[in-house]
């Protein structure tokens, strides 16, 4: 994958799209071989493999009591651009809603300034205009740090506006589909 | 002083007021009255064979019977502790981890006051060893037991929060670092209010069967605090030694979570 590239991942629930990231992230023992530049998976530490390719999750889980606490740095821009108050990090997280929570978790990540991104579905608790606010902001995001990413899309009319080639998960093959530039 | 001796006979007047409970609760239909019996019976038969057990080992007294004593004293306590997970590590793991923090803590502090502290001649005498270690093992197992269920059940229940702190970067330290100072915390509650409450809500039952015995209060409170100092230590060591390596067993060498290698106990 190039580097600001946009890989999109579809297929059947239960085809192993998220097993996938999870592979890539080094969560789950796999007999694969990752790499990002010239770096093997096996070279770093887990925890810093996971620092520089880091997943987000479809189901995101919260322990401290507030958002800002969970952010490694103060992300004004990214909360006013996802449509966030500027008191959004003193939000309680027990009464976020799952789409607060969706989108919310992808700061949580890019405050880690990640090399590469693992997308597990990043708008499947969202409205439409939501859904298009979050997508320019991480096309942008992308563009801009060069970061290539696996993004796991369900909607069609999603993987066309933001995928620069799409494979699809065919029982045990990945078929590359046609996406219109 | 001297103790006044208890025949059988005394006994079976105490195992009457036993009885009358099973019949009270047999005739309120409370459903206890078997395993109250049961109970009782096992209390009776076990503890006379310890006796016995006991009494040849003091008459005995040499090293190699009082360490073998201890041995099958530590194994039955892994056992124990191994029983009382609900969620176990696989392959054997339960019992070793659990074994090899109670031997670490139990028996060094165990030797540790026998040698420097209390300083029988020998210092294996049997009379001070095995009810020592007797006193730490049960203390420790419970914490270890305690500890290592709450650590393994923490991290079944909460398997989506640590992926999440692993995603983004974290080390599997800080990924699990609430669930084992969880862990830790109610190994050693239990020690811990026990001191605090010492003498005030109840009097030790150690101390009390010292005191019953004929030894004067005052000597009979220092031993309960020797006690109560080496349980309080034997079950923090323990408890730590077994949180930590159970933890990194968790977990692989790339830092991932692991929860293949728990199995659901017979427990719960």
């Amino acid at each position: 994958m190039a580097p600001g590239q946009i890989v999109c991942l579809s297929g059947p629930s239960g085809s192993g799209k998220s097993r996938l990231l999870r592979a890539v992230a080094d969560l789950e023992p796999h007999g694969g071989v990752v790499r990002l530049g010239d770096r093997d998976q096996d070279s770093l530490a887990g925890h810093r493999w996971r620092q520089s390719v880091m997943m987000v999750p479809a189901e995101t889980a919260w322990w401290f009591d507030t958002v800002g606490e969970h952010l490694h740095k103060p992300m004004p821009d990214a909360l006013g651009a996802l449509g966030f108050p500027d008191d959004a990090a003193e939000w309680a997280v027990s009464r976020l809603s799952s789409g607060e929570k969706q989108r919310l978790a992808l700061i949580r990540a890019l405050s880690r300034d990640p090399q590469a991104l693992l997308l597990d579905e990043p708008t499947a608790n969202l409205d439409d205009d939501t859904t298009l606010q979050v997508e320019d902001w991480l096309q942008s995001y992308i563009a801009e740090h060069q970061c290539p990413t696996l993004w796991v899309a369900h909607r069609e009319d999603q993987i066309q506006r933001v995928a620069a080639k799409h494979f699809r998960i065919d029982g045990a093959r990945l078929r590359e589909q046609e996406v219109e530039q | 002083m001297s103790v006044i001796a208890l025949s059988w006979w005394q006994l079976g007047l105490a195992a009457t007021l036993v009885l009358a409970l099973a019949a009270c609760t047999h005739f309120a239909r409370l459903g206890l009255g078997k395993s109250l019996l049961v109970a009782a019976a096992r209390t009776a038969i076990q503890l006379t064979l310890v006796g016995l057990v006991l009494e040849t080992l003091f008459s005995v007294g040499s090293l190699p019977w009082v360490a073998l004593m201890g041995v099958a004293m530590l194994l039955l306590a892994g056992r124990e502790v191994m029983a009382r997970q609900k969620y176990r590590l696989r392959g054997g793991w339960s019992f070793t981890v659990g074994t090899a923090a109670m031997f670490i803590s139990a028996f060094s502090v165990t030797v540790l006051t026998l040698t420097v502290i209390i300083g029988p001649t020998p210092w294996y005498t049997p009379q001070y060893a095995i009810p020592l270690l007797g006193m730490l093992l049960g203390n420790t197992m419970t914490g270890v037991a305690l500890a290592l269920d709450r650590l393994t059940e923490g991290v079944w229940r909460q398997r989506q929060l640590v992926e999440n702190r692993l995603m983004l970067g974290q080390t599997w330290i800080e990924a699990c670092g609430d669930i084992r100072r969880d862990a830790m915390r109610s190994g050693l509650m239990p020690i811990i209010n026990a001191m605090a409450a010492a003498g005030i809500v109840s009097l030790p039952g150690m101390m009390t069967g010292q005191i019953l015995s004929g030894t004067a209060p005052a000597l009979a409170v220092k031993y309960q605090i020797l006690i109560m100092f080496t349980i309080a230590a034997g079950t923090g060591f323990g408890t730590f030694v077994a949180v930590s390596v159970a933890s990194r067993r968790l977990f692989d060498r790339r830092e991932r979570l692991r929860l293949d290698r728990l199995q659901p106990g017979n427990r719960g």
